[in-house]
Formats: structure tokens, C-alpha cells, sequence
């Protein structure tokens, strides 16, 4: 728990839920963080690396006198390699997110949520620029843009279904979109595959509820979508589950093949399973090419 | 009222609404189940899926059943179904209810008295004035007329009495009232009951009510050639039975109980079944009664008087010096007089005293040891009757001859006497007649009983007292002293035909028996009994209950002689003087018959058939089916899976069953217990220092989080009488001086928490002013405490000790005080520190307790808003304290959770190095 935000949620008791997905976020962000930091090799940065014999190229201002001194070579001291990359983020706010078929299960947006800011906190430590998708936020440093990313994230979409914006990627940046990816695939795609040509790479996960995975429904069923615009009447849920399933098969195998092609991650992840689980697969997914 | 079959309808014309059940049927089929609205983001998945063709969406068939099932139990039950319809008895005038009232209908009484209620109702319903009357207890007067509703009331006190109905006809003779009788019968048979049906038949109308029953009744019992007879008499109808008798008594305790049971079994047709019981004197002479077990009635029961017991006599004679013939046997006649009547007892007198007989008869016995001699004396002064025989042994012995010996009533001169022999002159002496004092005074003295030889008596002052029988010529025959509670006897003569010829006479016997040796005849003859009162001991009374008889009047002999139980004479037990006679419902040759009716009389039975309304019934039926139906349309309708279905569960199982709360109370504990660490302290009762404790627990819990990867949830209170331990590995237990002592029960669950690997932090608190182990309040409390626990051989925490490297290395252990008085359980004693080693090798359990007075709770506590409670100690110093005490808790529980973990010397290098060594 870091101190300051800690109190602040016991102590001001807000109805908001940015505080407390804040903490939740910093909670399971603290359990990758010790586990791993810095970037492990030399480059520019503050925090020392390494002395090595100097070099030819080595200019004369940056030979380390006080190493040098103990010995007859010329020493350099290395710093360890810190750079700046830039992670943008989409976490779906649509209406479909908002589903759980439990009251001790989380909904698959607070999941979303959590995961995605637990995820920017963590980049944002490891010294990275953070920021969401579609001007919003640009990617920037620093805690104050954890408030402020918190603060959009905490607000709702009343679509059925959220569609990714491609717009406001940095070239070469990174993204990462977490969504449950049940709406129309089309603007998915088309961002993926803009970002692609941006050279954009990162990891796709999708949140689904286990009710999702399992269709455990049967008898006479009218079916809505979330908000209601969508719906669909059976006499008998039952027969429809395997149909239902292997269509939802396909789509994770689109999913995966358009992750394949565009050289991004897709997993999926089940509200009833732990977090940390999904921390640690983005941080890894993330920190794979950066 | 329609009926069909045993089954009325109140309102039948209801039952027309089946007709309408074909017309419902088609109505239902037709609508199909109501779909469910569901909240399902993976539509988008579902658009364009179809049903299958088949898919029916009509109501099945067997649900359809169910419902229809349920209509037609509601149509039917409103319809108002009747089981066994009564209708009501009709009739006019007066009606008059008889009840034979005897012992045999006592087992069913309840049953004829529900009879009776119910004609009362009837009679009530058609306004008929009516008197009942019980035939064993006649009312004085006239017939006791009155409304059948007070008569109900009155139903209650009619009870049944212990005896057969004497002069009924006579009493109904001069009655001029005309009236319907109503007869309840007991089903037994007795004198003048068809004199008392002329009479009714003569007044009006009788009815009879009987039920063909059999009546067990018990004989009074017998005694056999050495066996106990019972026997049972029985109505002689029915087939085989079995029934159980039981011998009753006294035990030596005085607790009334079971002796013996015996089955007996009456053969088919059969009225009396005899069995032999065959019962250890002891145990015999115990039996107050006998009953048929299972049977509450007067005549189950028998009791017993003298005439079962019978007097238990050892017979001792000298010791045979010669192959005696039978006959000159010094015992023979004596057993021959009295084997019909007692029990003989014989073997050595020391286990002879040890079965306390009534009687020893010693037949020329001189030579006593001093022990048999102590023992028959003692025995004698408790009550027993000593029975001395002469004969040649005593004659020539010494006893008695210059002092009186305790066990002869007289002194005797030596040698005895003999006459009308052939070397003496005189003729063989005769008896005199009996003295008026004499306990057989009455007895005739036959002329061919002869003495030829005895023993003399030695003139004394006290001889004349003691003689109660003497030959013709004034010497003594028979003497006799009193000793304590008992008596000394002895026959100058042997008990064999030796000496006189008294022995062969019949006067022997009776002489016995007057000397209450031999039990007299059972019953006592009239001649007997006359003149004679005798006073009721216990009585009995209808059921077969024994009362105190004390209160009622006492009994004229002849009247016990005819031994027939009526009014005056309630069956019992009745003393006179030193005896006592038993009165039973039943005589040794009374028969049950059944009573027989003439073929004008209407015989009805008792059997009230209930009327059973169904109504109830077949609704809660139709509820049920309905109940079953909202289930089954939930299952296919698909609410019993899916979201929200343990709602729909839950429901459902609460239409038909209400759970228990409590237990989900329990689990919650359980769960809140259990899934994440927790810390926890017990509550002491004083709201402050439980309010401290878990302040301090959440202080040290929050640093845990903090700083290691224990992750405790929120602490919780434990309540030691009612909680479970056995969920916390560690409990914070402050002492209070005025915390009450735990139970047994908490003692046994705190014991348990011990020996399975708990860990309690007992915290005095009081370090600030007192010692370990000086008496502070705390401190006598926690002994007082400790004392039922099962805490091992303590000591100061050594600094080696694994506490002080679980986590963070200490060496104090401060609190908000900070003494060094932290005790915890002791090292064995063959730890030894090996050499290089900064510490020994102390691989063993967690220590079960840590004891100190610090207060840690203070120094840990935490507020809600997050800062500390109560200072430490000043300054940076203060916070250093603090800052220890935080880590001694970090270690604590460290060590609590990994065990001596750190004690293992794989960490030594690691820690050799941050010890800077």
C-alpha cells in the first residue's frame, strides 16, 4: 500500500470509485513489482550500472577519475539504461463491460479497469509514458497522470459495444486494449491493423465472465444485450450452448490469428480467476519488446 | 349427507366442478411456459441462432397431470369428504347408561368412558334426561337423573372398582321410572346379572355394548413340592397366548422390584394356564405379588400372605460315630415332620449362620467351638430359635453342669435318667397335660406317648419359669428361655425314638409347629377368624395399584373368611396380630366366562368408528402438488440453472422447509476466520482493554503488510466459552485483573488450541510497576488463569532463542514498557551450543505461550485515522521503542507461522554474516 493513497481512501469516504480502484490497482501492481525492475543493461539514466575500460570514442569529461585512480586503465561509468517508451491504452467502458453473473464476482469492467491501471502503474514506475487511446490522455510521466487516467477511466459508455480508436498512437509505441471483444470485430480489426502499420505493437485481452464461457442457461429465454438495443428469444436455451460456444471459439481464434498477424498478444481472462495472474501475462506481454 | 362407500361429501353438488377438468386441461395445454428475461452481453454471438423445429412450446404432460392432480384435490376437499359419516342415535324418554364398572374393564376404562361421552352427546342432541350408573358403586336413592351435559362433566370421577356388582337387581327393584337402558358391559360373566337384565327389560328397552375381549386374571399362587405354582385364568376364548407373570418384592435394599418372570401359555380354548416358578427360598420369602406383566387390571394381581412364606430350619445333628441305620438317624423324624411345611437347611454351622435361618435345630450336639458358639449366640439375641435335642452325647458332656451354659435354657445334672427299662424299675413315664402358660396348652396328650429315657434339670430358682412341658411325674420335658430377640428350646429326649416314642406321635408335629418351627397352614379356618378384626395393610384398587389401607375401617374375621372382595371388603392385604391374609380379586378356583346375552337384546360394540373429515387432508395435498408443480415449472423453464438460480433454489426449498440461521451465523466466523490470516485476542470483558487489544492487532497486522508477505485480515475478538480456536494461529490475550475464570469446557478447547500448535501471548501489562512474578492484580490473575493450562517448564527468552532471528534480529523485546521479563517455554536441557555456533540447536515445536507484562497492544495500536494511540516512552527514543516493539511483533508472529523455521542451520552463514561475525 503506498501511504498517501492508502489514507486517502480510508479516510475520505467517497462514493467514487476512483480512489479505491486506485488502491485496488497499486495493491496488485505491488505484487509483480518485486519481483522484477530496470531494464538490466547500459544506456542513458541516472541510477549506476557498471565501470568499463574507456573506449577511444569515450570522451574525457565522462571518464570516472575517483575508479581510475585505483588503477592504471581509464574507467566509464555506465548508467543503467533508462528509456522512455510510450504504452497507450484502451480499456473498454461500453455498456456490455458492465456484466457479472455474480454479486462476489467483480463486473468485467472493474476488472478491465484494474488490470489496465494496475498495468499503467506499473509502466509509470519502470519510468514509462502512459496515456489512453483517442486523444484523450496523451502519454505522459508521473503519478499525476494516474489520477487523471483514473479519473476517465471511471466513466461509462452507453454503447452496447465498445470499438478501439486507433487514433493518437505514437509510432513504435505500444498499446494495449482490453476489452470482451463480443461486438462488431470490424473496427477492432481496423485498428489493429492501423496500428500495425504504425509499427505499434502490444497485447490484446479479453475479459470474459465465466457465465460467458460456460452458457449455463436453458428453458424459454429472451436474451438482451446490456443496454437493451439487442435481443434475441429462444424456446429452449439449452440446444443453443453448443452453437453458442463455437462461435465464440471462432472469435477467440480470430482474435488470435489477427494478433498473430499483426505480431501483438491476445489472451483471454475470466473474471472468476485471479488478477494477478492477468498482472503478470500484460506486464510480461508488454515488457516482451520494450 | 351422499356418500360413497365410507366416504360422505358435505356438498356434493361441488363435485360437479370436475366435470370441468377436461375443459382446463385443453385451457393449460395451450399456453406454453413464460420465457425468463436475461441481462446477456454474448447476444451478440446468439443473433441469427434458431430452435430447433421439433421444440415444443406447450405445457408437457405430466405437469399438465400435476395440475389437473391439484384442481381435482382442491374440487374434492372443498366438497367436503367425510370418512366414516355417524349418524346420530334416535330416541326418546329417559335414558339410563349402566356400567358394570368392575376390575376386568378397568384396562379399557378409557375407551368405555369415551363410549359413554359419546352417547351423552347423542343424548344431548336429543334433549333426553339421563343417569348413569356404575353397578359396583350404586348411588343412594333414586335414579340420579340429570342433563347428559352434567353428566359429562361428571364422567371423569366414575371409576372402576375392584370388585364384581352384588345385589344390582335388588337395587333397581323398587324403581318405577321407565327408561331406555344403555348397558356397558366389562365382558365377564358374575352372579345376578340376568336377575338385574329382568329387572331393566321390565323399565324399557336394553342395549348391550360389549366387545368380545378376553379377561386375564391371576390365581393366588401356591407353594408345591419345593416350587412355586401361578397360575392364570382367562376367558376360554381366543387361541394360544403368552402371557409374562412377575414376581414382585422387596429387594434386600428395600427397593420394590422385579424377582422372577415366568411365561405362561394358555392352550387354545383353554381357561387356566399353570406354570411353576421355582425360586430360591431366599428370593421367595421376598414376593409380595404376583402380576400379568402388561395387564392393568385388579385381577392381574395377586398378593401374597403367610401362606407363601415358609420358614427356613437348619437341621445340625453330632457328629455320626457308627453306620447308623435311617431310621435311628437323630434327624430323621424331625425332617419327616418338617420338610411338608419349611425349607430345610443343612451344612456347617458357620455357613448355616451366614444364611440366617428362622430356626437351627441341634439334635445332640454337646461340643461347640468358640466361634460357632459366639455366632449362634449373636444369631439367637437377633431373633433366632434355637431348638436343642438330648440325647447320649449331652448326657454324657459336661455342659451345662455347674453354670448355666448360654445356649441351654437350664443347668443339667449329669448322666440323665432312664426308666421302665430292662435294668431299671418303673414304667416308661407319660406327658402331663399342658399348663395354661404353655405354648401347647390345648394340644392333646395322647396316652401312647412314653418316655423311657432323659436329661434332668438341675432344681433352679428360674426352673419352673422355663418349663412348657413335663411327664406325669413333674420333671421337665421341654424347657425353654428367651435370650435377646430369640429363644433357647431344648427337648429332654432325642429327636429320634430312642429315648420316647414322641417322635412317632402326631403330637410332634403340632408340638413343632406351635414352637414356630414349621409354618402353620395357609389359611386360617372360620372357626379361626372368628371374633377376630383385622386391619387393612394396603388395598388395591381397580387397576391393580397398591394403596395405604391404613385409613379405612377395620375388617371382621368372618367376613375375611369368606374371602370374597365387595364393598366392605376391598381387596388387600390385611394383619392380625402376627399374621397376615391376602384378599384377592381372584380365588384360587374363580372362572372368567363370558357374559352371554339372550338373542332379544342388541348386543353393539365399543368401537367408535371416528368420523375423519379429509378436507385437511386433500388440501394440503393439492398445496403440495402445487408446490412440486412451481419446482417443476422452474425447472423447465430453465430458472433452476443460470444466474440468480441459487435465488430460485432458495426459494423454492423455502416454500417447503424454513432453514437454520444459526449455523450460517457460525460459518460466517468460520469464513471471516479463515480465509486470510487472522490475528486474534481473547476478550477479556472490559470494553477498553478489548478495544486496545484490537487496535493493537490491527497496528501490528498493518505492519506485517507492510513489511513481509503476511497479509492478515482485519483481527478478530474471541470469545473463549463460545468460539473456536482452533482457526487462529495466535491469540493476544491481555490480563485484566477482574476477567472471570474460563469453564471447564474453555479450559478443554484452550488446552487443545495449546497441544495442536497455538500460540498465546499472555500480556500482563503491569511492567511499569511490577516484576515477573511479583503479586500484582494481573499478575495473580494470570496464575489463577494458568493454573488448568497445560504450559511447560518456562523461562527468560535466551538470547539465542529463535524469536530473536525470525524476522528481524532483536535482542529486546520492549512494548510500551520495556522490561526484559519475556518468558517463553524452556530449551531441553541437552541443547548444547556447539562450538563456532552463535547459537544452539534448538530444532523443536513453537512455543506454546509467551509471557510478559509489556503492554505491546499500546504500543502497537493504530487509530482509525491511521496514527498512533498512546505514546512510548520521548522522543526518537520513544519511536526507537516503538519501532522495536513493532519488529518483536513481526517476529512473533513470524515465528508463529514458519516455526523454528530460522533456527535451522542451513541460515547460519547468512546469519553469521548479518551479525557482523
Amino acid at each position: 500500500m503506498t501511504e498517501p493513497l492508502a489514507l486517502r481512501s480510508q479516510a475520505e469516504t467517497l462514493a467514487a470509485p476512483l480512489p479505491a480502484l486506485l488502491a485496488e490497482a497499486e495493491h496488485l501492481a505491488t505484487t509483480v513489482l518485486l519481483g522484477d525492475h530496470g531494464r538490466r543493461r547500459a544506456g542513458v539514466g541516472d541510477t549506476f550500472w557498471q565501470y568499463r575500460p574507456a573506449q577511444p570514442y569515450d570522451e574525457a569529461r565522462s571518464i570516472d577519475w575517483r575508479r581510475s585512480a585505483r588503477s592504471d586503465a581509464n574507467f566509464v561509468q555506465d548508467k543503467e539504461w533508462q528509456i522512455a517508451q510510450s504504452i497507450i491504452l484502451w480499456i473498454d467502458q461500453a455498456a456490455s463491460m458492465s456484466f457479472t453473473s455474480d454479486d462476489n464476482l467483480p463486473s468485467k469492467a472493474t476488472r478491465a479497469r484494474t488490470l489496465g491501471l494496475a498495468t499503467a502503474i506499473l509502466l509509470i514506475r519502470g519510468g514509462e509514458r502512459v496515456g489512453l487511446t483517442g486523444l484523450r490522455l496523451p502519454p505522459r510521466r508521473g503519478e499525476a497522470q494516474l489520477m487523471q487516467m483514473a479519473q476517465l477511466l471511471s466513466l461509462e459508455d452507453d454503447t452496447d459495444y465498445g470499438a478501439p480508436e486507433a487514433q493518437g498512437m505514437l509510432p513504435h509505441s505500444r498499446a494495449l486494449f482490453i476489452s470482451d471483444f463480443m461486438g462488431d470485430m470490424a473496427p477492432v480489426e481496423a485498428a489493429l491493423l492501423r496500428a500495425a502499420d504504425r509499427g505499434v505493437r502490444g497485447a490484446l485481452l479479453q475479459v470474459l465472465d465465466p457465465q460467458e464461457e460456460a452458457f449455463p442457461f436453458d428453458g424459454r429465454t429472451i436474451f438482451e444485450s446490456m443496454s437493451g438495443t439487442l435481443r434475441h428469444e429462444t424456446l429452449k436455451a439449452g440446444d443453443l450452448k453448443q452453437r453458442y460456444l463455437n462461435r465464440l471459439a471462432e472469435r477467440k481464434d480470430r482474435l488470435q490469428h489477427l494478433a498473430r498477424t499483426t505480431g501483438w498478444q491476445f489472451s483471454t481472462h475470466h473474471t472468476g480467476e485471479s488478477a494477478a495472474n492477468a498482472l503478470l501475462w500484460l506486464y510480461g506481454a508488454l515488457e516482451r519488446h520494450a | 349427507m351422499w356418500s360413497i362407500g365410507p366416504i360422505g361429501f358435505a356438498a356434493p353438488w361441488l363435485l360437479l366442478g370436475l366435470i370441468a377438468l377436461p375443459i382446463l386441461w385443453i385451457l393449460l395445454r395451450a399456453v406454453p411456459p413464460a420465457p425468463i428475461r436475461r441481462r446477456f452481453p454474448g447476444v451478440a454471438l446468439l443473433l441469427g441462432l434458431t430452435d430447433d423445429e421439433n421444440q415444443t412450446d406447450k405445457t408437457p404432460w405430466w405437469l399438465l397431470l400435476l395440475r389437473m392432480l391439484a384442481v381435482a384435490a382442491v374440487i374434492l376437499g372443498f366438497a367436503g369428504p367425510i370418512l366414516n359419516p355417524q349418524n346420530a342415535r334416535d330416541g326418546t324418554g329417559n335414558l339410563v347408561i349402566i356400567l358394570d364398572g368392575t376390575w376386568a374393564g378397568a384396562a379399557t376404562w378409557q375407551a368405555k368412558i369415551d363410549r359413554v361421552d359419546t352417547l351423552l352427546s347423542e343424548a344431548a342432541l336429543a334433549d333426553r334426561r339421563t343417569a348413569i350408573i356404575s353397578l359396583t358403586d350404586l348411588p343412594i336413592g333414586d335414579l340420579p337423573f340429570a342433563a347428559p351435559t352434567e353428566w359429562q362433566n361428571r364422567l371423569p370421577n366414575i371409576a372402576p372398582k375392584p370388585w364384581q356388582p352384588t345385589d344390582a337387581a335388588a337395587w333397581f327393584a323398587d324403581k318405577t321410572d321407565s327408561f331406555e337402558t344403555l348397558w356397558i358391559s366389562d365382558g365377564i360373566d358374575y352372579a345376578g346379572r340376568d336377575d338385574l337384565l329382568a329387572a331393566l327389560e321390565s323399565q324399557g328397552t336394553v342395549t348391550v355394548f360389549q366387545t368380545p375381549r378376553q379377561t386375564i386374571g391371576l390365581r393366588p399362587a401356591r407353594f408345591e413340592d419345593g416350587q412355586t405354582l401361578v397360575s392364570a385364568t382367562r376367558t376360554p376364548i381366543g387361541n394360544a397366548t403368552e402371557t409374562t407373570i412377575t414376581a414382585i418384592g422387596l429387594d434386600p435394599a428395600g427397593v420394590e422390584r422385579q424377582l422372577a418372570t415366568v411365561p405362561t401359555t394358555f392352550e387354545a380354548g383353554e381357561a387356566v394356564a399353570e406354570t411353576a416358578m421355582i425360586l430360591p427360598p431366599e428370593l421367595r420369602n421376598r414376593i409380595t405379588r404376583f402380576e400379568i406383566t402388561g395387564t392393568r387390571s385388579a385381577g392381574a394381581v395377586s398378593l401374597t400372605d403367610d401362606a407363601l412364606k415358609r420358614r427356613e430350619v437348619a437341621l445340625i445333628a453330632g457328629r455320626d460315630e457308627r453306620e447308623a441305620l435311617e431310621l435311628l438317624s437323630p434327624l430323621y423324624y424331625l425332617r419327616e415332620a418338617l420338610e411338608p411345611t419349611a425349607d430345610l437347611i443343612d451344612g456347617a454351622m458357620e455357613d448355616i449362620l451366614l444364611a440366617n435361618p428362622d430356626v437351627i435345630i441341634l439334635a445332640d450336639v454337646a461340643i461347640l467351638t468358640d466361634i460357632e458358639q459366639d455366632g449362634l449366640r449373636d444369631w439367637v439375641e437377633d431373633g433366632g430359635m434355637l431348638l436343642r435335642f438330648a440325647g447320649p452325647r449331652l448326657a454324657a458332656s459336661d455342659l451345662g453342669r455347674n453354670n448355666e451354659d448360654p445356649l441351654l435354657p437350664v443347668r443339667l445334672r449329669s448322666g440323665g435318667r432312664s426308666v421302665g427299662g430292662a435294668m431299671s424299675w418303673g414304667e416308661p413315664k407319660t406327658l402331663a397335660a399342658f399348663a395354661e402358660d404353655s405354648p401347647f396348652f390345648g394340644l392333646p396328650v395322647p396316652d401312647d406317648v412314653t418316655v423311657t429315657s432323659q436329661v434332668m434339670a438341675q432344681p433352679d430358682p428360674t426352673l419352673a419359669d422355663r418349663v412348657i412341658a413335663q411327664l406325669a411325674d413333674g420333671t421337665p420335658l421341654v424347657t425353654r428361655k428367651t435370650m435377646g430377640d430369640g429363644q433357647v428350646v431344648l427337648v429332654h429326649v432325642t429327636a429320634n425314638a430312642e429315648w420316647s416314642t414322641l417322635p412317632l406321635s402326631g403330637l410332634f408335629v403340632q408340638m413343632l409347629e406351635r414352637l414356630a418351627v414349621s409354618t402353620r397352614s395357609a389359611t386360617p379356618d372360620a372357626a379361626e377368624l372368628a371374633g377376630t378384626t383385622w386391619l387393612p395393610n394396603r388395598v388395591l384398587d381397580a387397576y391393580g395399584r397398591l394403596g395405604d389401607g391404613s385409613a379405612l375401617p377395620g375388617v371382621a374375621g368372618e367376613l375375611l373368611g369368606a374371602g370374597t372382595p365387595g364393598p366392605d371388603l376391598p381387596p388387600g392385604l390385611y394383619a392380625g396380630g402376627d399374621r397376615q391374609l391376602a384378599i384377592n380379586v381372584i380365588g384360587k378356583d374363580t372362572m372368567l366366562n363370558v357374559a352371554q346375552w339372550p338373542a332379544r337384546i342388541a348386543v353393539e360394540g365399543m368401537a367408535v368408528t371416528r368420523e375423519t373429515a379429509l378436507k385437511g387432508w386433500l388440501l394440503a395435498a393439492a398445496i403440495s402438488l402445487l408446490l412440486i408443480d412451481v419446482i417443476a415449472s422452474l425447472a423447465i423453464g430453465g430458472r433452476l440453472r443460470g444466474p440468480r438460480a441459487d435465488v430460485a433454489a432458495a426459494l423454492a426449498l423455502l416454500m417447503l422447509w424454513a432453514p437454520e440461521a444459526q449455523a450460517q451465523e457460525l460459518d460466517d466466523f468460520a469464513v471471516r476466520a479463515t480465509s486470510n490470516v487472522v490475528l486474534a485476542h481473547v476478550l477479556t470483558g472490559d470494553a477498553e482493554t478489548d478495544e486496545v487489544a484490537e487496535a493493537g492487532l490491527l497496528g501490528i497486522s498493518q505492519t506485517l503488510f507492510r513489511r513481509t508477505s503476511i497479509e492478515p485480515a482485519a483481527p478478530l475478538g474471541v470469545d473463549l466459552e463460545t468460539d473456536e480456536l482452533a482457526f487462529f494461529p495466535f491469540l493476544y490475550w491481555p490480563i485484566t485483573a477482574d476477567q472471570p475464570l474460563p469453564s471447564r469446557e474453555a479450559y478443554g478447547k484452550l488446552n487443545r488450541y495449546l497441544r495442536s500448535g497455538g500460540m498465546i501471548l499472555f500480556d500482563t501489562r503491569d511492567a511499569d510497576t511490577a516484576r515477573f512474578g511479583s503479586g500484582s492484580p494481573e499478575g495473580r490473575k494470570l496464575q489463577a488463569i494458568a493454573r488448568s493450562l497445560d504450559i511447560p517448564a518456562l523461562e527468560p527468552i535466551p538470547s539465542d532463542h529463535v524469536l530473536t532471528r525470525t524476522f528481524y534480529l532483536l535482542q529486546d523485546f520492549p512494548g510500551r514498557y520495556a522490561s526484559r521479563d519475556v518468558w517463553v517455554e524452556a530449551a531441553p536441557p541437552d541443547a548444547e551450543q556447539v562450538e563456532g555456533m552463535p547459537f544452539r540447536n534448538l530444532n523443536d515445536g513453537v512455543t506454546p505461550v509467551i509471557i510478559g507484562g509489556n503492554d505491546w497492544a499500546r504500543a502497537w495500536a493504530v487509530n482509525d485515522m491511521g496514527g498512533r494511540m498512546f505514546p512510548v516512552g520521548r522522543g526518537m527514543a520513544g519511536e526507537r521503542q516503538r519501532e522495536i516493539a513493532l519488529r518483536f511483533g513481526v517476529n512473533v508472529i513470524m515465528h508463529v507461522l514458519t516455526g523454528n523455521y530460522k533456527s535451522d542451520q542451513v541460515h547460519v552463514p547468512d546469519l553469521l554474516d548479518r551479525l557482523g561475525q
